[in-house]
């Protein structure tokens, strides 16, 4: 059973790195739905045709995302949630920091999720919500031959700037909600500081792991 | 017997919590923290020095095809069961399903090695005694670390014991046939999930909470079949 979370939360992962594309001046007014499902075929198809990022580029993949994926998400928004209501008591200069720092974090897992699992089946489900919605899940199902399908809802709020994620549930696993209890051990035992200095901790070795792999 | 062994490590789990007591953050869905976190150690430890490797060098010797055609195999073979906790919980569709699914691939499929049932529209389904007990209203309990299965909670111990004890490799003779089944189905499994665990490692801070929340996330989904009353979070 743990193991299966261990997938879901991986599959949670790849979903949030396949949930965003740029596209100018055309996320403004498309919705929601059409939205992931435009993202997810178009990032799935840049790795599929990319020599570099087919034969292991970390680096050219972390591109990938952020001209792609990241303008669509809300990482203040995240990172607020992850916090609870240690986000109140930070200052901007913490919540600052704290948003990069988390931010670096999931691209990076972001990565290695995606090139883990580019290769599955899509399934977009229609949206069930009301045009005047500002608050909307996007349902998408990730199938894979001989097991359950994993379903991935994005949740989305509609901003000045277009739909924006703000969290990712997948196989019923909110990404948002894991790293609260995290976060909030660490604020209790060492303060917003030291979060900080744990997220920068945990980056520069991820980074330092990735130069090894590549010599 | 497999049950019996099981509620045996379900009552030592309780009787070192109540020595234990918790870890350093009292978190009221986990008051055994201490005493699991030391399981939890030993299926580290186990994971890195036997079943890590095993698994990785099983991946290498044996081609990816191969190895969902046995995955596939043992699939199958859990498809009646998974029926019969459909069928537990009023969802009788479901269960006929799952009964299709294991006659279609255990003849059509040449026992189950090919998924055809997925193909023709039936669908695989995630059940098991846990997820029935939380159906009927069963709260999870205290999370439980359990040795070799890793995350859990009392009622989903409790399930698995019933899991075990209901599966039906246990009936394989002769008895060496029948634990190297289980060492396969095992091996294959573990292998599956090389990569997912250790993306795993690369994302969480404190892999124990992460994991932990994780799966008690996972398994309220799974009772409500993905369709559990979304918590806010503020």
């Amino acid at each position: 059973m743990m193991k299966s979370t261990v997938k879901a939360f991986v599959f949670a992962l790849a979903a949030l790195a396949l949930a965003g594309a740029r596209v100018d001046g055309f996320a403004q007014d498309v919705a929601p739905d059409a939205l992931v499902k435009t993202v997810t075929l178009e990032v799935v198809e840049l790795i599929a045709k990319d020599k570099e990022i087919r034969s292991g580029s970390r680096a050219k993949l972390v591109q990938v995302i952020e001209a792609k994926v990241l303008p669509h998400f809300n990482f203040n928004a995240m990172t607020a949630l992850a916090m609870g209501q240690g986000w109140n008591k930070a200052t901007p200069e913490q919540k600052k920091r704290l948003t990069e720092e988390f931010k670096t974090l999931l691209v990076r897992t972001y990565a290695s999720a995606l090139a883990a699992y580019s290769e599955q089946k899509f399934d977009f489900r229609p949206l069930r919500a009301k045009p005047a919605d500002t608050d909307v899940t996007v349902n998408v199902r990730v199938l894979q031959p001989g097991a359950q399908p994993v379903t991935i809802d994005y949740s989305m709020e509609k901003t000045a700037s277009g739909w924006k994620v703000y969290d990712v549930m997948v196989a019923g696993v909110s990404l948002v909600a894991n790293y609260r209890t995290e976060f909030a051990n660490t604020v209790r035992a060492s303060g917003i500081d030291g979060l900080i200095g744990e997220l920068q901790k945990k980056n520069r070795s991820l980074e330092r792991a990735d130069k090894q792999e590549q010599k | 017997m497999r049950g019996r062994a099981l509620f045996i490590i379900l009552l030592v789990a309780n009787a070192g919590c109540a020595t234990t007591g918790g870890g350093n953050y009292d978190d009221p869905r986990d008051p055994f923290e201490g005493f699991n976190r030391g399981v939890y150690r030993f299926n580290e430890e186990f994971d890195e020095w036997l079943a890590k490797p095993v698994a990785r060098t099983y991946q290498k010797v044996l081609h990816q095809e191969i190895r969902t055609r046995i995955g596939n195999f043992f699939s199958n073979l859990a498809d009646p069961l998974i029926g019969v906790n459909n069928f537990l919980q009023g969802k009788f569709e479901d269960g006929v399903n799952d009964w299709a699914r294991f006659a279609f691939n255990s003849t059509f499929g040449l026992l189950g090695i090919h998924d055809v049932a997925s193909e023709w529209g039936f669908e695989k389904h995630n059940e098991d005694f846990g997820q029935t007990f939380g159906r009927w209203g069963a709260g999870p309990g205290p999370y439980l670390i359990l040795p070799l299965l890793g995350s859990s909670t009392l009622r989903d111990g409790l399930g698995t014991g019933l899991d075990i004890y209901l599966d039906p490799m246990g009936d394989v003779r002769p008895i060496n046939l029948r634990n190297s089944l289980i060492v396969l189905r095992a091996t294959n499994l573990r292998a599956d999930l090389l990569e997912a665990s250790r993306i795993l490692e690369e994302a969480a801070l404190d892999k124990y909470v992460f994991q932990r929340d994780a799966y008690l996330q996972r398994r309220r989904s799974l009772i409500y079949d993905g369709r559990a009353p979304r918590e806010k979070i503020e």
